[in-house]
């Protein structure tokens, strides 16, 4: 199974009780009790989110917030290869903290807030993510991990209409930018934004108020939807999923994330590993994030090995299952980069028997982001 | 439509004369999720009992299926490996995964009828 089990103290979102109550599924995803499919079953869930909507709970993501000057910015861009100096007031980038061998230490969503910057973080990383980033800071900027608040993404075609319904305003944000909107007395964060290749929204909303917004949401027939159609949705849009696409040893040019490392930067440097990256940027890569259609029905998993039509070992699959609207088994792994090219046959063992695939172009299923 | 007897594997087997038909039972489709696709033995390989004879694989993982008892196999269900889905929707009927040919049918007697499989699941939640 793709869920990485980590052993310590199990924590809960504050949405425990109400998956708990709908029938979920748990699974225990980097420490957190976590709804991974509820009764109608990761298929029904998939494709309710790709023609209607759903809702994601996804408050085990870190959400952490950095306050400081125009020293905030010029520290971080030590660790984050974004130009984050010449970042708008509430827009988002992705990208990724890198190590000093330009290794992804995690991916992550940055968004210029009034303050200084808030970035999402993923569950299993933040703790390490948040010990990374202070050691870059200088005494005067402040940081803080907030816990006391969830996030629910809202993703779908009708996830605009539904929530512009209870909060208006929201329509209007462009993808990949956010705002703060009045919600009861609270004045929640809200972006346009998600991982699932569809139009939606990121909702910071505080642990006392979730229920209220699940309740309007349930009552608009937009459903919860667990891990496990969160990771079939984000495989079709050809989204990376930390700890299996990226990690430590991963550069961003091999993960196909060269566009996430912003022009000036890549130019001027001065960020972790950019000996490596203009390196691997001038002469390339030894081997390619690439996209695997595996022939007929046989799902090619996490560590099948990819070998090449003439039977040499050429990479190895590093995400991969049934995508329900493309209808097909889908992948994505690494390949040497004289096989990377789409179209390429390749062989895939599954079970000790190979069978035929070919490298396909990202992502497996058309988004439709609101430009 | 003769009797079903049940493995701790969550196998069901049902014999008519010398040919058994197996498929797995409801609580394994609820256990797996979503069924995307099925491979299924080829006619005439042999199977021993608790032996490893077809694969069933949901949205979420790969899982074996095993035979609950020793025998030829004559056929494999090919609807299922065209749509998997149906596997979900008639576990118990016409889901069944192969029939065989069997071998020694105290193998059948051995295992477990409904109403201990029933106590099974329910002493042993997933």
């Amino acid at each position: 199974m793709g869920f990485e089990r980590v052993i310590m103290e199990v924590q809960k979102t504050a949405l425990y009780n109400y998956h708990k109550n709908l029938g979920a599924k748990f699974v225990s995803f980097a420490g957190y009790e976590m709804p991974i499919q509820y009764k109608d079953g990761i298929v029904k869930e998939h494709i309710s989110t790709r023609t209607y909507a759903g809702f994601f709970d996804v408050s085990h993501m870190g959400q952490f917030f950095l306050e400081g000057d125009e020293t905030l910015a010029i520290a971080l861009e030590k660790i984050i290869p974004s130009d984050l100096q010449s970042l708008k007031l509430n827009h988002s980038k992705y990208s990724f903290l890198l190590n000093s061998e330009g290794g992804i230490i995690d991916d992550l969503i940055i968004t210029k807030t009034p303050k200084g910057f808030c970035i999402i973080l993923n569950a299993a990383c933040k703790d390490n993510d948040v010990k990374q980033i202070s050691q870059i800071l200088d005494t005067k900027h402040k940081y803080f991990l907030d816990n006391n608040l969830s996030l629910i993404a809202v993703q779908g075609p009708k996830a605009v209409e539904i929530l512009e319904k209870l909060i208006h305003g929201v329509a209007k944000l462009k993808f990949m930018t956010g705002d703060y909107f009045k919600f009861e007395d609270e004045s929640l964060y809200i972006t346009r934004s998600g991982y699932t290749g569809e139009d939606g929204f990121e909702i910071s909303i505080p642990n006392l108020k979730v229920e209220k917004l699940i309740k309007f949401l349930n009552e608009n027939k937009v459903h919860p939807v667990g891990l496990g159609a969160r990771d079939t949705l984000r495989l079709e849009a050809g989204l990376c999923l930390y700890g299996h696409d990226l990690n430590e040893k991963i550069n961003p040019i091999e993960a196909n994330l060269k566009w996430a490392i912003a022009k000036r930067r890549r130019e001027e440097g001065g960020f972790n590993g950019w000996e490596k990256i203009k390196d691997l940027i001038t002469n390339g890569s030894e081997k390619k994030r690439v996209g695997i259609l595996p022939e007929g029905r046989i799902i090619a998993r996490e560590n099948t090995k990819v070998f090449s039509d003439t039977g040499e070992e050429i990479g190895l699959i590093t995400s991969g299952t049934f995508g329900p609207s493309v209808n097909a088994p889908v992948a994505m792994g690494y390949v040497n980069k004289d096989f990377a090219e789409v179209g390429t046959k390749i062989q895939l063992e599954v079970r000790g028997k190979k069978h035929g695939g070919k490298v396909s172009e990202l992502p497996f299923f058309k988004k439709s982001y609101v430009k | 439509m003769s009797e079903k007897r049940f493995s701790k594997k969550h196998e069901w087997v049902s014999i008519e004369g010398d040919t058994a038909t197996v498929g797995i039972t409801k609580h394994a489709t609820e256990m797996l999720g979503d069924i995307v696709f099925v491979e299924v033995p080829e006619q005439g390989k042999s199977v021993e009992k608790e032996g490893q004879a077809a694969v069933v694989e949901s949205t979420k993982a790969a899982s074996d299926v095993y035979s609950p008892i020793s025998g030829e196999i004559l056929e494999g269900n090919k609807s299922i490996v065209d749509d998997p889905g149906n596997v979900n929707s008639d576990p118990e009927g016409a889901s069944w995964f192969f029939k065989l040919k069997v071998k020694d049918k105290s193998e059948f007697d051995s295992l477990m009828n409904k109403e201990e499989y029933d106590k099974f699941v329910a002493e042993n939640p997933s």
